[in-house]
């Protein structure tokens, strides 16, 4: 497949992951404001610092508030990362590869795109926030399905799927990261209402509220953070992403599991087995933000040398082999 | 709605030999849409334009910001040509590509034309379109113009004739292949009925063409459509027809050369390229040859070419005959190279670098179409008619200035096509370009892209220009001797009663 083709694939799933999450983040905010009522605009600020584009807010908007976040979150378009940003480039990825992508996968993301265009031109302000961040998430989780019935399980379906668990798991460690850091050092709170409702709306943020009571009943900080960082069974957990990416690299590489070629493939593969042999208590023990802060370090690794690997273009020129016509051409 | 008040206001229409007639090939369709319900034909048209929305199949309008993108206006009533006016024009499209090509072949290699006298020297010394670095070449087996889309149009006289040739990179394929599709959704009772010649095997045909372009002995030679990029106004068709022959799609920077051979990147390496379907202008291909701040194409590619290591479809060089002035020897140029006469004529055209012809445009400007000699796309044009007295001087000193550049034309009455405008049918003029591939034999496209005027009075078709499309049905011999089929009354039937039953 070619390079530019394998990137744009990536990136294209990666974005779609990405609008889901912001849409599920910002819903959930939402939900949350209705349980308290009157409560501050400090609530917003941190799904800016889950995006990573704080400085950039704060220099266009200043002031964090419901308002401000939204429009920076949903409809600008100064705003790599916002919803619509988002979509937009998954789908310019996505036009520059539709030969190799099936065209229903096309089809549904450019609608899902035109409907959000026509959405952000109607108004300013947006007038029904759940059905519109509903739809962007279920736009993205029908792309998943549509790409997983209708295009082959090819080296094509696998950079999708890459970039997808790879985002995926980014985005999980962002929520924790954030959201531990504020929950956390209110000693007050612990053990009461506001607590167990910011924890809910942890695992909201997630989608993990029902399949984390089903493991574990009750609410804990904990089990949380297990359920989330460790599980490997729930999709959005982020030993399960790692995991999944894992498999799909191997399938574009053909290296055969238990075997690591190359930096990317030894890097995913050693993140795998820390996250296999960890223990929540040993984690937060040694500081959950810190052990973060370098899994998401380990992430950027992965990403550049899939990078280097595979869309950057070799930098050795090819030549003739003597009985030419075997395909591929020799790297030095 | 309905063709009871339909005119064709004197014009020749395509549908229509009077009102209230429909021609022989037109009888099943007028009858399914006079018997749809009220107000179900503009609810197809809309779903038809939905349809092509959602598909994607826009393009883009330069210098304009996003939101900008625009489906090609597509109107649900096709162009009829019967089976005969099909024959005659198909063999007219052979004879004109046959010659063309040997024109080309000559012209970048002896030169006999020149040294006969029947074009003067002075044409190509000046023809823009000329490629000095394409002197001399063999492009494989003798074929310089493997796809060429030539523009025709109906007279009121009844007779077809050639408008211009387009022989560079002819684009609109993709929209013939998917108004087909649209169209057999809306009216499957008119297929049902009637013979219309499939457009489908497009893709396969021209895959054929490239790979018969290999370089000898390659098994199965690796195919590619090179594009200027997502951002090319023709990005949909360079993807539609990768993906529909199954081949890659690839931009210059997926592309280099080493060692003599054409290459690209890969996920796994490098993979050699032998025939290359470029979509884009001989002026970026490679910019060690052509226009060296080219960043879309490849360099060093010319040489591998040369070498006849690569293809590349069309061969650089061909653009040569698009120059407007060429055109007007193009009768001379099939006499000269088949000792035949042409069959499809040329429209009568003035040289204004021919002192005479000069003379007589300027005189009669108010009456012609001036058309610049290497544009296309309805750019660079005045329809004299049509144009303020103001515009008609600014052509004349353009004209006195550089009289090479242009060429004239009597204004022609195009035949015209019912068109849906506001809720009913009202005449709007076509032309029609149908698509034609040079490779083991020369094989033209049954049909092509019907395109059509959609402002009331205006003659220019281009998309660019407030152009839409419509479906070309060619009809496939008399259905009468065609015995499986049912015949429109019982389709009719059928339909009504279905219409009962909802």
């Amino acid at each position: 497949m070619l390079s530019r083709v394998a990137d744009s694939i990536y990136w294209m799933s990666r974005y779609i992951e990405r609008a889901e999450n912001v849409a599920r983040f910002v819903d959930v905010n939402l939900n949350l404001m209705l349980d308290f009522p009157g409560s501050s605009d400090q609530q917003w600020q941190p799904l800016v610092d889950i995006s990573g584009d704080t400085d950039d807010f704060a220099e266009r908007y200043g002031e964090a508030s419901q308002d401000t976040v939204i429009r920076f979150l949903t409809f600008d378009t100064k705003n790599p990362n916002s919803i619509l940003s988002c979509l937009r480039t998954a789908r310019e990825n996505a036009r520059s590869v539709r030969e190799i992508i099936s065209s229903s996968m096309w089809e549904h993301l450019n609608q899902s795109y035109l409907m959000l265009t026509a959405a952000a031109s109607r108004r300013r302000e947006i007038s029904d926030p759940h059905e519109l961040f509903s739809s962007v998430k279920t736009a993205s989780q029908a792309f998943t399905g549509i790409t997983d019935t209708t295009m082959t399980y090819n080296e094509g379906w696998h950079f999708c799927r890459l970039g997808r668990q790879l985002e995926r798991a980014d985005k999980t460690s962002r929520i924790l990261d954030v959201k531990y850091f504020l929950l956390l050092p209110k000693a007050d709170d612990v053990g009461t209402t506001v607590d167990d409702v910011q924890w809910a709306a942890v695992l909201r943020s997630a989608s993990a509220f029902e399949m984390y009571h089903k493991r574990h009943g009750r609410i804990s900080p904990t089990r949380i953070v297990e359920f989330l960082l460790l599980n490997e069974q729930f999709p959005r957990a982020i030993h399960h992403s790692v995991k999944a990416a894992r498999e799909s690299l191997h399938a574009i590489t053909g290296t055969p599991t238990g075997m690591f070629r190359g930096p990317a493939e030894q890097l995913l593969g050693l993140l795998c087995s820390e996250l296999a042999f960890a223990q929540v208590d040993d984690i937060i023990g040694g500081g959950l933000h810190e052990y973060l802060d370098a899994l998401q370090t380990k992430m950027n690794q992965i990403g550049t040398h899939i990078y280097d690997t595979f869309f950057a273009g070799r930098p050795a020129a090819p030549k003739r082999q003597p009985q030419r016509r075997a395909g591929v051409a020799p790297i030095a | 709605m309905t063709f009871a008040e339909y005119d064709p206001e004197g014009f020749f229409d395509e549908m229509f030999a009077g009102a209230g007639a429909p021609r022989a090939g037109a009888h099943a369709l007028t009858q399914v849409i006079e018997a749809l319900p009220a107000g179900e034909i503009e609810r197809r048209q809309r779903s038809a334009e939905r349809a092509l929305l959602a598909m994607g199949i826009t393009f883009n309008v330069y210098g304009a910001d996003e939101g900008t993108e625009r489906i090609f206006p597509f109107d649900l009533i096709p162009r009829i040509v019967s089976a005969g006016e099909w024959r005659t024009i198909e063999r007219g499209l052979k004879q004109r590509i046959h010659a063309l090509n040997l024109f080309i072949d000559d012209i970048y290699h002896e030169r006999r034309i020149l040294k006969d006298r029947v074009i003067p020297d002075y044409v190509l010394e000046t023809a823009a379109s000329l490629r000095a670095p394409c002197a001399g070449m063999r492009p494989p087996r003798g074929i310089w113009c493997h796809v060429t889309g030539t523009d025709l149009v109906r007279h009121s006289d009844g007779q077809v004739y050639v408008l211009e040739d387009n022989l560079r990179c002819p684009s609109g394929v993709s929209y013939v292949l998917q108004n087909r599709n649209v169209m057999k959704r809306t009216f499957p009772q008119v297929f049902a009925a009637s013979r219309i010649r499939p457009v489908d095997d497009y893709p396969s045909h021209l895959r054929g063409t490239l790979e018969y372009l290999a370089p000898e002995g390659l098994e199965s030679p690796r195919v590619v459509v090179l594009t200027p990029g997502p951002y090319n106004s023709a990005y949909f068709e360079h993807s539609f027809l990768a993906q529909q022959m199954g081949v890659e799609l690839v931009e210059g920077r997926d592309l280099v050369v080493s060692d003599g051979l054409v290459w690209m990147r890969t996920t796994k390496g490098y993979e050699r390229v032998d025939v290359i379907y470029r979509r884009m202008d001989d002026d970026f291909l490679d910019p060690t040859v052509f226009r060296p701040d080219s960043m879309l194409g490849v360099p060093g590619l010319m040489e591998v070419y040369t070498a006849g290591r690569v293809a590349l479809a069309n061969a650089p060089g061909t653009g040569v005959a698009d120059d407007k002035v060429i055109y007007a020897y193009v009768p001379k140029i099939v006499k000269y190279y088949l000792g035949e006469d042409i069959i499809l004529p040329n429209v009568p055209t003035y040289i204004c670098a021919e002192d005479a012809d000069r003379r007589f445009v300027l005189d009669n400007i108010a009456s012609l179409v001036v058309k610049c000699a290497n544009e296309s796309g309805g750019y660079g044009m005045l329809v004299g008619p049509h144009a303020s007295k103001k515009e008609q001087a600014a052509f004349a000193a353009k004209i006195a200035e550089n009289p090479r550049n242009y060429i004239a034309q009597p204004t022609l009455s195009l035949s015209r096509v019912p068109t849906i405008v506001e809720g009913a049918f009202e005449g709007r003029h076509v032309d029609l370009r149908p698509y034609i591939l040079y490779g083991k034999e020369i094989y033209v496209l049954p049909g092509g892209l019907t395109r059509v005027a959609l402002k009331k009075g205006s003659l220019v078709v281009n998309s660019s220009q407030g152009g839409g499309s419509k479906d070309t049905w060619v009809l496939a011999g008399d259905p009468r001797l065609d015995t499986d089929r049912p015949d429109i009354d019982s389709v009719m039937a059928t339909m009504r009663q279905e219409q009962r039953s909802c």
